[in-house]
């Protein structure tokens, strides 16, 4: 590796985990060895929290019931719009309610060997650990998830695992979850524990004297520009798809919080781990401006194919089964068409990449119901995947019973994100990270469900155990508004917004996003090369200068501009996406959601290198031109035996 | 398709408002309407014109941020959420009427952008369980009948877009308030609250300023997750055991 891609830094010695005690102690340990603030001293004591998902709002409303004073801010109208509304598939949960074999330890294991042996084993633990009883807290707070007829929950097996332990409220999981912490969350405004920020968007973060203090904003209504001061700083800012510009993220999705903050010196994690998800309706043309996921339940019944000779356009009915090839069936033949993400994902890829795939795009595969329906009957298939199939005809006007569905992958979650210690605090004191835009737990590729699982444990039971300990040593000396730190980032947010405005190029931001966006799914995307890699790391320098030079963005600062918030997320977006490739270069071999085209094995497998790269790639920002320095923390797997992944 | 779009356009809530027409050409069936004013946007902002501001962000039917006025229909000819109307639905030709939600209760942000807090506030009075973190019992202590937790779950998906609100022809937020009441009255761990609850949302709602319920019913119609009049009914009930009980109204 050149060494002008990146340096190398002092390695990341201690997580903080009290790992002289075996794994399944350490949580209670912790707990145990944190400093508690008396109740009477937390009214003193404030907190700004980014975020309302299923990360930001559990955790505003639990440190407000807690007694301290929080302030949070969101972006939407509404805390209840945060992204994490929109998941489908369910929660994950170690509560053997099926009695079949389930247990914290299995969980553990399975979300170790899932995330491919880059997690750490002391995070994961404690993830399955506390998640029994966020099923607990869901339920008390009236959370509607499905029962059976003898009134109790009722569980299912999601994503390929052995077990029952996923709970779910019809398709609306991630909508019913974060209901129950929005309102948990309203009931503490209407207490006059929070301070409300909504339609405000964080644009820095305020560091003094060592300690992360507060968030510079701007109004999206007004435009003002502000600073906010507290005692600690908790970023709840979701995931980091967006950067693909075509994500099933919402469209408001963004890495400008995190981001800003690693600008000021908080390390990112394993930025090249990313999710792709093979069950999406495929890109219908170049107006295209999300992508849908259709629930990977589907592959339970559905058959993937794509016709055996290239460019056979004709209707999908009039192809004989002999001139079908059924590609997961034929080379996973254990697991076929239910065979993990990446691998479902990849090989779609792969036969389109040979120009067999379907669609006026040529970019998508067959996921065929027929043999079900002639199997189970089209009622069976209805009960199960109704409102899926109304989905998928709503957007494509095409009738799946009839005619097989087209899907194809798309980017649908980020591992990576801010790093943070066992107590998920960044290395910026004060500066505490959670749900998705954290990189703790889900190692180099998540499990299906345990996101809401992971989101709502760090919320609801880890964070305001941590934090706690680290607010017994304030309050902190106040800040001044004319703190030459606060004035320094208020007027960066400032020159940064004038400086979008002030452009007036020739091309849209969204022009920019898409190319952005094109360039990291071809190059960075479901298959890394070399080759590739180089290429676009001399692409994004030059975008980021043409956006700079040649960008045009509508109005004025002072109003509501919703041109010039794009702007300022696609400014960040394009700096994201040159690390993101330095990782995944400096990453020589394939994990989890990272595929290296240089590091498989003869049958096109991944290939894992645990000698070389069994740690967490660390980033740390150096100014403009300079390479990022990496900072490695080791990973050691005590309980659980490292070994590749096979599903053949 | 080539399409003609007549567009409400106000610069800010002081500001008074217009419709302006925009024609756009070469509109594809398969795009979404957002889709459609994304392209127009785009134009707009290379010609040096102001974009279109709407609200919008999952694009899947589940925020709830979207919401327009498409021909005077809340979310439009289908029964779902606008970001889910695709183009096919209009025809080569056809005349587009766009405009924000109207109502006393959602004061007009920008363009097609309301301020829709008043939703918050009503939650905020009441529309919840009160459980501190880390006090819930076991979740298998208290079984739920099926029927009453599949009949909760379809009152809490609702997704608080306001449609309800912008069909009623007065102002009103009562199907919103009672798929929350009805959400939470329908299981067993509503039920020490129950009374408060309704009482205290019915009184926020009252103070915003939305309009009475008359159950004529336009609010069902147009709401994309497809709660039911029967919702309503049960506030009534509730409302009434409330006050029945000695409860005092909250407002
Ligand atoms: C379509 C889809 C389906 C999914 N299904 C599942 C599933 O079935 N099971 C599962 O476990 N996981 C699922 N996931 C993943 C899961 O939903 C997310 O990982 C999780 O909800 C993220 O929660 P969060 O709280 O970290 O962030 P989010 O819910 O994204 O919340 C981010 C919050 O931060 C705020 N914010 C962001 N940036 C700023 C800023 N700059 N300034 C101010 N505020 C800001 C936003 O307003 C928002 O309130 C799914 C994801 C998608 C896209
Ligand atoms: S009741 Fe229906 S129309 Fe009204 S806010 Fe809820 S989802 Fe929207
Ligand atoms: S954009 Fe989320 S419901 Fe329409």
């Amino acid at each position: 590796m050149p060494l002008e891609l990146f340096t190398v830094g002092e390695p990341i010695a201690d997580t903080k985990a009290p790992t002289d005690v075996p794994v399944p102690q350490m949580w209670d340990e912790r707990k145990f060895r944190a400093r508690l603030v008396n109740p009477a001293n937390r009214r003193r004591l404030s907190v700004i929290v980014v975020g309302t998902g299923l990360a930001g709002g559990s955790a505003a409303a639990t440190l407000a019931e807690a007694g301290y004073r929080v302030k949070n801010f969101w972006f939407q109208d509404s805390p209840r719009r945060a992204h994490s509304v929109a998941a489908q598939g369910g929660i994950n949960a170690a509560k053997n309610y099926r009695n079949d074999g389930d247990s914290v330890h299995r969980l553990f294991y399975d979300t170790v060997k899932g995330g491919d042996f880059r997690s750490r084993e002391s995070n994961s633990y404690r993830l399955a650990e506390v998640s029994a009883a966020i099923i607990d807290q869901a339920v008390a707070q009236g959370v509607p998830f499905a029962r059976e007829y003898g009134g109790l929950l009722d569980n299912r097996s999601f994503g390929g695992a052995q077990v029952s332990r996923t709970f779910y409220a019809r398709g609306q999981t991630g909508q019913q979850l974060l209901y129950g912490a929005y309102q948990a969350l309203e009931r503490q405004i209407g207490l006059g524990n929070v301070e409300t920020h909504g339609r405000t968007e964080m644009l820095d973060l305020v560091v003094v004297d060592g300690r992360a203090r507060g968030i510079v904003v701007r109004d999206l209504i007004t435009g003002q520009i502000s600073t906010h001061l507290a005692d600690a700083v908790v970023l709840a800012s979701g995931g980091y798809s967006n950067v693909f510009y075509l994500s099933t993220n919402a469209k408001g999705s963004n890495v400008t919080a995190a981001w800003r903050a690693h600008k000021r010196g908080a390390l990112f994690a394993n930025p090249c781990y990313t999710q792709i998800h093979p069950t999406c309706i495929p890109v219908s043309g170049d107006y295209q401006s999300k992508l849908t996921l259709m629930s990977e339940s589907l592959r339970n019944d559905g058959r993937v194919w794509v016709p055996k000779e290239r460019g056979d356009d004709r209707d999908p009915r009039q192809i004989p089964e002999d001139e079908r090839d059924y590609f997961l069936e034929r080379k996973y033949p254990a697991f076929g068409n239910l065979v993990p993400r990446d691998i479902a994902s990849r090989q779609a890829k792969n036969v389109c990449d040979e120009g067999r795939g379907v669609g006026p795009t040529g970019l998508g595969v067959y996921l065929d119901f027929s043999d079900a329906i002639e199997r189970l009957g089209r009622s069976t298939i209805e009960s199960k995947y109704g409102n899926l199939f109304d989905m998928y005809n709503r957007i494509t006007g095409e009738d799946a019973y009839e005619t097989g569905m087209r899907i194809y992958p798309a980017v649908h979650y980020t591992m990576g994100g801010l790093w943070v210690d066992y107590d998920l605090e960044s290395n910026i004191p004060g500066l505490f990270v959670i749900g998705e835009a954290n990189f703790s737990d889900q190692g180099a590729n998540r499990l299906g469900a345990s996101a809401l699982m992971q989101g709502l444990a760090d919320g609801y039971f880890v964070l305001p155990n941590t934090l706690a300990n680290y607010l017994a040593d304030g309050p902190f000396p106040k800040v001044a508004a004319d703190h030459p730190s606060v004035v320094e980032a208020e007027t960066a947010v400032r020159a940064q917004t004038e400086k979008l405005l002030s452009i007036n190029g020739t091309r849209t931001v969204a022009s920019f996003h898409r190319e952005l966006g094109r360039l990291m799914w071809d190059l960075c995307g479901m298959e890394r090369s070399d080759e590739g890699l180089r290429k676009a790391l001399d692409r994004i320098p030059e975008i980021k200068h043409e956006f700079w030079t040649n960008v045009k963005v509508s109005g004025e600062q002072g109003v509501f501009n919703q041109n010039l918030e794009h702007a300022g997320r696609v400014a960040d977006f394009i700096e994201l996406a040159e690390l993101m490739c330095v990782d995944a270069l400096h990453r020589n071999e394939s994990c989890g959601g990272h595929f290296r085209a240089e590091s498989q094995t003869p049958e096109g497998e991944a290939l894992r290198d645990d000698e070389n790269f069994a740690y967490v790639a660390a980033w740390e920002y150096t100014p403009d031109g300079t390479p990022p320095v990496l900072h490695r923390e080791a990973l050691e797997y005590e309980y659980i035996h490292l070994a590749q992944r096979s599903y053949k | 398709m080539n399409l003609t779009l007549k567009i409400w356009r106000q610069v800010s809530p002081a500001k008074k408002g217009k419709m302006v027409s925009y024609h756009v050409t070469d509109v594809s069936p398969d795009m979404s309407f957002l889709e459609m004013l994304d392209v127009l946007n785009e134009k707009l902002i290379l010609d040096g014109d102001d974009p279109i501001a709407f609200d919008h962000d999952c694009r899947e039917g589940i925020c709830g941020s979207c919401g327009l006025m498409i021909d005077g229909v809340a979310h439009g000819p289908e029964q779902a959420t606008v970001c889910q109307l695709h183009m096919r639905s209009f025809s080569d030709g056809d005349v587009i009427d766009i405009e924000p939600w109207r109502s006393g209760g959602f004061p007009v942000v920008k363009d097609l952008v309301v301020d829709r807090s008043a939703f918050d506030r009503i939650i905020s009075a009441g529309g919840f369980i009160s459980a501190p973190t880390g006090t819930a019992p076991e979740a298998h202590a208290t079984p739920v009948p099926k029927k009453d937790s599949d009949a909760a779950f379809d009152a809490a998906t609702c997704i608080g877009c306001g449609a309800c609100v912008a069909a009623c022809p007065n102002g009103s937020a009562m199907l919103f308030t009672a798929s929350k009441v009805a959400h939470l009255g329908l299981l067993p761990q509503g039920q020490p609250e129950r009374d408060e609850r309704v009482l205290r949302m019915v009184g926020q709602q009252d103070a915003e300023d939305f309009g009475g319920c008359s159950n004529i019913g336009e609010c069902s119609a147009v709401c994309p997750k497809g709660i039911s009049m029967e919702t309503i009914s049960r506030l009534n009930h509730d409302l009434l055991g409330a006050l029945r009980a000695g409860a005092v109204p909250a407002s």
